[in-house]
């Protein structure tokens, strides 16, 4: 009884020579390695298409398993019939000379037809899944994605917001995405909620997004879309209900001029002689009336400021990125953009390091 | 001894005669010699690509890295495609067919041996037309449809930065005027369209030589596989290279003539590009992999000393996948909002592609099955192929479950699986030809030591290198990016992907190495180093000028088999008694023919012809200048004069033997006209 | 044609497996491809012809009464080519010259023809290559199937010449007037298939 408690795997039984102390000593170091290299090269992306987050991504992923494990037992037996093909058929001194076979039909067949067989199989999921991720849902609330070089703009036409770079969108709220792009081909991508969808400048396309749980989801435009195309980033942040509400008023207020004499009113003034040409900004003038400072609707557009702060990221949400600070990173954005982004539509403004912190004094303030 | 070549004697054009130098290159007619000078030159680029896949490499070693601006890293993964796909294994791949199709069907040239020559030097200058951007064009940010231009920091100006940095694939409008305004990109698109002259006319000179060229007893049933799949390449380049010739010129006259079939702008359709860049660009890749195939299902029968599996089933199998390969092109678009209808139909027949690529594994496999297998270089290359192809394959059929494709398509999932195919497939393949009939351009072997730790180290490296990429693209890496953040913890398989491509690298110096070795230490290699199946191997090695001394008659498929071997009762392979002896007499007859054999003579015209063309696309860059327009002319000029001398240059010498009075006439034509046979 | 002189390399020993020499086999090969870019150019022009657009489009603006008789000119030149031949096989040496001439010449009629059209397409009609799309995809197409009959005269022009200098033509020349003859014929079908769908079915 006790000898057998003490070794329960019965390990005392095994050949001394194959367990020996160098060997076992051996095989702790592999252990150790493969453990620490498996965390090493562990990935935690919040890219991955391996932690669908609602419905239509989990709808998506659920045709993947199934394929990659026919997949994956298709290649084992391949591969273990190779291998077992060029172990025992291996040249030999005594070997005979082998027989000269040309073909043998049934053999034919059966690989034709079990792949066959197969495939139909999961075309069918396949071709229904396409067809129901195809048209949004009734209730969808209807979200226009803009995509620009390099960057995404997300109108909600019902609520009359304007903002970028983050999507904001209620919990178990579908979202249907009217895309369209404003210069080249751009992708959409959110792999925690859907697969990908063109943008493309001149006609529409339809992508369903839906979130269980709120959060921070990160995206991607995965087409192509010139020099900064690494830099065009996206994030979607879901909201519960109440934060939902509490996010549509806060983005319906306009802008509050800051105090006079303060770091973020010198911002303001650099911002109204610098940067009207492309980026708007809603505020309640000295009346207590909206204004708008910014370029024409149809002129070219940056992302509007109005609610800048309200943001983590800017820049195509590629910013702060690492172990950046938000202000280190605005701070190297607004002293040089093509700099950060290359080929960026926002040019070097020459900007002085106390221009830069009065700007970034007033960007903040823009909640 | 050699063919004769009498002197001229009543032409007026002065025929190249040199036999050695580099004169005897450039004017060379000779199909093994121009099979030489692609496989050379199509290596250099190999080279050039390799380098610029390992600058990425080290780009993407570690998040934010900034070995490479931004606009490098894009002008780096362009040329990398570019360069692979049309300046390595495209050509490398025509060295093969120009070398071994006439070979291997009893002939003594291709069908048109002078439009063969023209077709090495328009390849070898488009190649060099669009490499010669480098010196010409800037990095330009977009100026966009408002007229309000991006900007660049002039850090981002550099040398390499120049190059066409839209993608191999062009893709409108990025590639277009507003998105791409320098000249970078119409280098791109007009070398292509000269690479794509070149590989017209090769198309047509070897269906041409196919079907008129085999030996007597040579029934297409007979052929070996390789020659099928060069058939069959050359009917995707026949049909796929006119659809890619209209886009390129539509994208031309966009960029330089102020159309605008796809710029949104104007009404253009974008997505339209993309149609007919995938019409051609999928059958390509069926271009790249089927030599390949054909070279594999050489190499297998071989090394097993057992027929090839299924013989029939293998080159119609062959055949449908590029059947089938004109009906996928939307399999690349899935994302880019086409109808449901249509990407329910370009999935299903997506799938089925992956039924005569199976029908391919499990017929290489059974050739094995039962056979006596060597592990030579060659072979290892080819079961490195069958196993790395497998995953390829497999990672293709994912590709066609439509909405799993929404998430993996741009991931590095894709640049894993086509990896996987083009470089487990297309590449492990090419080496298996080049260490198998090495001994046909050399009279020696290579080195068998080098060779297997070039195939070992390539393997892992190839393994490192690409298999990583599947994860990567699953976990969210998107391609085409020159950086990713930090917060996506890539890195650390990154840098193991980086290190992997330097393996590559490596077993390729090796490879390079063993090459220049063996070339002149190998050992001898005799008439038939490896026991072989095919007629190629009947000849002499290194292949006499004249290739067959005796036309071979052929009586059934491997013919050269059935000189050696013959089969007891059971079935199994017994050799010839004689069998030594019929080796010795293929090598003694080989070398010596019995009447002087006349071959086609060399000729200028070709290199004039080709020299014309990147001439004339330069002109049409610089269009609007005065330069511009010269060049146009001088470039037009050489052409058509190389054209109309081609024409009137007698195509052989007059020589005693065979010189027929009536055919005459002021040197204008050919002077032995008398055997064709007069048709309907 | 450059193809036209490579066929008779082999000549000791070996033969034409299809029974078609290698120059006509060739030809017809390129012509196969050929196809492909005249249909790609057609579907550019159908996808396009008729989309709605700034500025002029080409259906408004043909002449269909003009374009048919610029049509019959080239059909009737596939008559002429046809005739050429046919003296030619009977060794009628004058009459080959003289139907070449005037393949040539309905050619270049037709050309003229396309010339007179563009001019008043660019100039009266304010339609150009730039105006949009469908402009666009109509010049193309037809430009370059020009481009096509320009070749196809040229080469023509060069057999007349050969004949008359040398008094008639020999044996491979008449190789050679078979293959212009192949390509002048595709060059001629094309068209029809272009005046139909590009002009005929899409003039308002």
């Amino acid at each position: 009884m006790m000898p057998a408690m003490v070794n329960p795997l019965g390990r005392a039984r095994r050949s001394p020579r194959l367990w020996s102390a160098p060997r076992r000593l051996a095989g702790i170091a592999v252990l150790a390695l493969t453990t620490a290299s498996c965390s090493y090269f562990e990935i935690d992306s919040p890219l991955t298409t391996f932690e669908p987050a609602g419905p239509f991504a989990e709808q998506i992923d659920a045709l993947f398993w199934p394929v990659f494990w026919i997949a994956t037992v298709i290649f084992a037996i391949v591969n273990i019939l190779l291998l077992f093909v060029i172990v025992v058929f291996r040249d030999r001194p005594a070997a005979k000379e082998p027989k000269q076979t040309h073909g043998n039909t049934f053999l034919e067949v059966t690989w034709t037809v079990i792949p066959t067989l197969i495939l139909a199989g999961i075309a069918v999921p396949t071709v229904q899944t396409v067809f129901d991720l195809t048209e949004c849902g009734s209730g969808a609330m209807d979200v226009e994605v803009i995509g620009h070089q390099w960057w995404f703009e997300y109108n909600y036409p019902d609520l009359g917001i304007t903002t970028a770079n983050v999507l904001v969108m209620p919990e178990d709220q579908e979202v249907c995405a009217r895309m369209t792009s404003d210069d080249v081909l751009h992708n959409f991508w959110l792999p925690a909620l859907n697969g990908k969808r063109y943008l493309v400048p001149g006609q529409e396309t339809l992508l369903r997004l839906q979130a269980d749980e709120p959060g921070e989801y990160w995206g991607h435009c995965a087409e192509f879309c010139g020099l900064s195309h690494s830099l065009m980033r996206a994030r979607a942040h879901v909201l519960t209900a109440a934060d939902w509400d509490s996010w549509i008023s806060e983005q319906l207020a306009p802008a509050e001029v800051p105090a006079e004499g303060t770091a973020a009113f010198a911002g303001w003034e650099i911002y109204q002689a610098k940067c009207t040409g492309c980026h708007g900004v809603s505020y309640l003038d000295a009346d207590g009336a909206t204004a708008y400072a910014g370029p024409a609707d149809d002129a070219f557009n940056g992302p509007d400021l109005t609610h800048f702060a309200s943001r983590n990221v800017f820049a195509g949400a590629a910013f702060p990125s690492g172990d950046q600070s938000y202000e280190q990173a605005l701070t190297e954005w607004l002293a040089n953009p093509p700099k950060v982004k290359p080929g960026s539509f926002m040019p070097n403004l020459a900007l002085t390091q106390s221009e830069i912190t009065s700007l970034i004094a007033w960007l903040e303030t823009l909640k | 001894m050699t063919a004769t070549s009498a002197r001229p004697t009543t032409s007026i054009y002065v025929r190249p005669h040199p036999k050695t130098g580099i004169w005897s290159w450039i004017t060379t007619v000779d199909h093994k010699r121009i099979g030489i000078l692609y496989g050379y030159s199509a290596f250099v680029f190999f080279i050039f690509g390799g380098i610029e896949a390992l600058l990425l490499r080290i780009q993407l070693s570690a998040p934010n890295n900034e070995f490479l601006t931004a606009a490098e890293y894009n002008a780096l993964f362009t040329t990398h495609g570019l360069t692979m796909v049309f300046l390595f294994v495209m050509p490398v791949t025509a060295g093969f067919m120009n070398y071994l199709l006439p070979l291997m069907i009893g002939a003594r040239d291709v069908a048109f041996p002078r439009m063969n020559a023209l077709s090495y030097w328009i390849w070898l200058a488009g190649a060099i037309f669009t490499y010669s951007v480098i010196f010409f064009a800037d990095v330009t940010p977009p100026i966009g449809v408002e007229g309000f231009a991006g900007s660049l920091d002039p850090s981002d100006q550099t040398f390499l930065g120049g190059l066409p940095d839209g993608g191999w694939f062009l893709y409108q409008p990025n590639a277009g005027p507003y998105f791409s305004p320098g000249t970078a990109i119409d280098f791109g698109a007009l070398g292509l369209q000269i690479l794509g002259i070149a590989s017209l006319i090769s198309a047509v000179n070897f269906l041409t030589t196919i079907f008129n060229m085999r030996a007597k007893g040579m029934r297409l049933l007979r052929m070996p596989v390789f020659v099928w799949m060069t058939m069959v390449v050359a009917f995707l380049l026949l049909f796929s290279l006119p659809i890619i010739a209209v886009a390129l010129f539509m994208v031309t006259f966009d960029r330089s003539f102020g159309a605008t079939f796809f710029q949104a702008v104007s009404g253009g359709d974008p997505i339209l590009w993309q149609h007919l860049f995938w019409l051609f660009g999928h059958p390509e890749v069926y271009i790249l992999i089927l030599p390949s195939m054909g070279i594999v299902s050489e190499v297998l029968p071989v090394f097993s000393k057992k027929p090839l599996f299924g013989y029939a089933a293998v080159v119609f199998a062959g055949a449908g996948i590029a059947f089938l390969g004109f009906g996928v092109w939307a399999h690349h678009m899935f994302a880019s909002g086409i109808t449901p209808v249509a990407q329910a139909a370009f999935g299903l027949s997506t799938m089925t592609i992956a039924i005569p690529t199976g029908i391919k594994i499990f017929n290489w496999v059974f050739t094995m099955w039962g056979g006596r297998i060597r592990f030579t270089t060659p072979m290892l290359f080819a079961i490195g192929f069958v196993s790395m192809f497998v995953i390829g394959g497999l990672s293709g059929v994912t590709h066609s479950i439509v909405p799993s494709d929404w998430q993996q398509t741009d991931t590095y999932y894709i640049v894993a699986h086509f990896h996987y195919v083009l470089f487990g497939g297309a590449i492990f393949g090419i080496f298996a030809g080049l260490y198998y009939w090495f001994p046909k351009l050399t009279g020696r072997v290579m080195s068998e030591k080098l060779g297997k730790l070039h195939f070992w180290v390539q393997f892992i490296g190839f393994n490192l290198t690409f298999a990583p990429m599947h994860w990567l693209g699953l976990q969210g890496m998107v391609r085409r990016t020159w950086k990713y953040a930090p917060e996506n913890n890539f890195g650390p398989w990154n840098l193991a992907v980086s290190v992997g491509a330097f393996i590559i690298a490596f077993s390729i110096l090796i490879f390079m190495f063993n090459w220049m070795y063996s070339k002149r230490k190998g050992r001898p290699s005799g008439l038939d180093p490896w026991d072989a199946r095919t007629i190629e191997w009947s000849i002499p090695n290194p292949t006499p000028e004249y290739n067959f001394a005796i036309p071979p008659v052929i009586h059934s498929l491997d013919e050269f088999w059935h000189m050696k071997y013959t089969e007891d009762e059971e079935g199994r392979a017994v050799r010839r008694p004689d069998a030594d002896d019929v080796i010795a007499r293929l090598e003694h007859d080989g070398n010596n023919p019995k009447s002087p054999i006349h071959l086609p003579n060399p000729s200028y015209f070709p290199f004039i012809m080709a020299v014309g063309l990147p001439l004339i696309a330069f002109g049409i860059i610089y269009h609007l200048s005065a330069a511009g327009k010269a060049l146009i002319v001088v470039g037009a000029t050489i052409t058509i004069g190389a054209l109309l001398g081609w024409g009137m240059e007698p195509l052989e010498e007059p020589h005693e033997a065979h010189h027929d009075d009536h055919a005459d006439h002021a040197g204008a034509e050919d002077e032995d006209a008398s055997h064709h046979e007069e048709v309907d | 044609m450059a193809l036209a002189h490579d066929a008779p390399i082999a000549h000791h020993d070996e033969h034409e497996s299809t029974g078609i020499s290698n120059t006509k086999l060739g030809m017809w090969i390129f012509l196969s491809s050929e196809f492909l870019f005249f249909g790609a150019l057609i579907t550019n022009y159908l996808l396009y012809g008729n989309g709605d657009f700034a500025g002029t489009v080409p259906r408004e603006v043909y002449d269909i009464p003009f374009t048919s008789v610029s049509s019959f000119v080239l059909l009737m030149s596939s008559l002429t080519m046809v005739l050429a031949h046919h003296a030619l096989s009977v060794n009628d040496q004058a009459g080959t010259k003289t139907w070449l001439l005037a393949t040539a010449l309905l050619g270049a009629v037709f050309l003229g023809g396309q010339v007179f059209e563009f001019t008043e397409f660019i100039v009266e009609k304010d339609m150009t290559l730039t105006t949009n799309p469908a402009s666009s995809a109509f010049f193309m197409l037809t430009g370059f199937h020009g481009a096509h009959v320009a070749i196809g005269v040229l080469m023509l022009l060069s057999l007349f010449n050969i004949a008359r200098r040398q008094g008639g033509l020999s044996e491979h020349s008449g190789m050679n007037l078979e293959l212009v003859g192949l390509y002048w014929h595709f060059v001629d079908i094309i068209w029809i298939v272009i005046f139909t769908l590009v002009y005929l079915l899409s003039a308002v």
